[in-house]
């Protein structure tokens, strides 16, 4: 579904992202684990443009997207969740509903997802009318995600979703990725948490300062004697 | 002083309260939205009497006619003006942009003195404008009443916009992120280029609408005024749509009732003005209407 080839983006003078290359299969949970700083989060930036790609190639559906603006990235179906979740403080839990759904016009449909998604995370429905910025850290994550959603993507891009969440609602996050996977979104994830995302992933690659270091199914990487020790802490 | 004098005054203290409210959105918004005080507002807003005046005289074309087609021509002004002078500056320090408005002020300004000549122009008043109404005592003329009507109608329409459209919902937007904004699908451009049409289609109402309160257009005429629209916008909170409402409405009126109630020191007036921005920044910096401004890393 996205094909990243030889990516290289530059940050300032730093050379952030260097050649790498990989896959992210439909239908299925593709993770990048890394330290702090390894060029996570340039790498989602990168794929919707929010960053400009030096050299490289990034394919969505065959289609080469690298030198897109991103709305009309967002419009082909690729959808992203930000890190620090940037929820809108200034506009209601609707409005922030009604954003992600911008690219759409079929309000009937609009509203059937919005139903939907207030089932996953009912905690948003008490809060429709509620300021974003009212919201604690876990219920804007909800909000983000449903957000993310509302613009029916074929593919959603998670920056650090458990980010400054307490254990039992980083738990509640993963089931949440895991049940839209089941949806047949495909998802991409970044995350610091490299055991939780390890678990619900098919695939998973290392991303070392700029370079892609290891590869494998998720199962693979959490049972690897590197990963063990640099990042799951045994 | 009598009760209808002062009365009289009200009104023409509302009056050009509207007059500087419609002109304090455009700055307020382009603030919202870039973090720009657009220098060049004032040029904007002294464009479109000429215009007007233009369109009236040489093609001899109806008052109401020739007003919308001064609007159209200087809201397209304001979003060529962004196009040219802002956006290749979009990433730079925003000191640069800042620069550039004030070049692109000095630039409309010098133009309308090469392509309109610097001696004034006296505007022609629709008689619809001219009329005396009698109240009693009082006497009001009816530009006095068009400029308050026109002026709600035409803030009651920016604000459906602003609060009811998907235009303004990503307005709204990006003022707070724009970053998300473009993740959630808006086209930043485009918005940025629709909030310069709309902020100067408003300062071409209020120029018209001054250049029949005022009827002398010449190419400097935009400075005060757009100071003064400036001065309501801080004062009422720059970047709140509402706060520019406000702030235009109390410095309009503590103007007109400065000069009623002290005319012998009425020449001070627009240093009143200032001072009244003087007193709102040590006060309460963030202005009336305004919230703590949180500096954009």
């Amino acid at each position: 579904m996205l094909k990243i080839e030889d990516l290289n983006v530059f940050y300032g003078g730093i050379h952030a992202i260097k050649g790498i290359s990989f896959d992210v299969p439909k239908g299925k949970i593709t993770t990048l684990i890394g330290a702090n700083g390894a060029g996570k989060s340039t790498t989602l930036r990168a794929i919707c443009s929010l960053v400009k790609t030096k050299t490289g190639k990034v394919l969505f559906e065959d289609k080469n997207i690298t030198t897109l603006q991103t709305d009309d990235i967002v419009k082909l179906g690729v959808a992203m969740v930000p890190e620090g979740r940037r929820v809108f403080p200034n506009l209601t839990v609707q409005e922030n509903l009604d954003l992600g759904a911008f690219t759409r016009d079929d309000k009937e449909g609009i509203a059937k997802d919005q139903d939907l998604f207030c089932e996953l995370f009912p905690r948003l429905r008490e809060r429709l009318w509620q300021k974003g910025g009212t919201l604690s850290g876990g219920e804007q994550q909800m909000l983000a995600v449903a957000r993310g959603l509302m613009s029916r993507p074929k593919l959603l891009m998670l920056d650090e979703p458990s980010l400054g969440l307490a254990p039992l609602l980083v738990q509640e996050i993963i089931g949440v990725i895991q049940r839209i996977s089941q949806e047949g979104i495909t998802i991409l994830l970044v995350e610091q948490n490299a055991f939780a995302a390890l678990k619900i992933s098919d695939y998973a690659y290392v991303l070392e300062t700029g370079t892609l270091v290891l590869k494998g199914s998720g199962e693979e990487l959490l049972n690897n004697k590197d990963v063990k020790k640099a990042y799951l802490g045994e | 002083m009598s009760l209808t004098m002062l009365l009289q005054n009200i009104v023409n203290g509302f009056s050009l309260g509207s007059l500087y409210a419609l002109i304090a959105i455009g700055y307020t918004m382009v603030y919202g939205i870039l973090r720009l005080i657009n220098f060049a507002h004032g040029e904007v807003f002294m464009l479109a009497p000429y215009f007007l005046f233009y369109s009236s005289m040489i093609f001899v074309l109806p008052w109401w006619l020739s007003a919308i087609i001064a609007i159209v021509l200087t809201a397209l002004t304001g979003m060529l003006s962004e196009r040219i002078a802002y956006k290749p500056l979009r990433d730079a320090p925003r000191i640069s942009a800042l620069i550039s408005a004030i070049g692109v002020s000095f630039f409309l300004q010098n133009l309308a003195i090469v392509l309109f000549s610097g001696i004034p122009k006296s505007v022609h008043r629709p008689a619809f404008f001219s009329k005396l109404f009698q109240f009693g005592e009082i006497r009001i003329q009816s530009t006095l009443f068009a400029s308050i009507g026109i002026s709600i109608i035409v803030l009651s329409l920016l604000i459906y916009i602003v609060y009811k459209t998907k235009t303004g919902l990503a307005m709204r937007a990006i003022s707070k992120d724009i970053e998300t904004s473009r993740l959630m699908g808006v086209d930043v451009n485009k918005a940025i280029s629709i909030t310069f049409v709309i902020g100067s289609a408003l300062a071409a109402v209020g120029g018209i609408l001054w250049s029949l309160r005022f009827p002398q257009i010449f190419p400097t005429m935009g400075t005060i005024p757009g100071l003064k629209a400036f001065i309501a916008a801080v004062v009422g909170g720059i970047g709140s749509i509402p706060g520019a409402m406000l702030g235009g409405m109390l410095l309009g009126m503590s103007e007109i009732l400065f000069v009623t109630f002290f005319p012998a020191i009425s020449g001070y007036r627009d240093s009143f003005v200032f001072i009244i921005l003087i007193l709102i920044l040590f006060l309460k910096p963030d202005g009336i209407l305004g919230t703590k401004t949180q500096e954009k890393v």
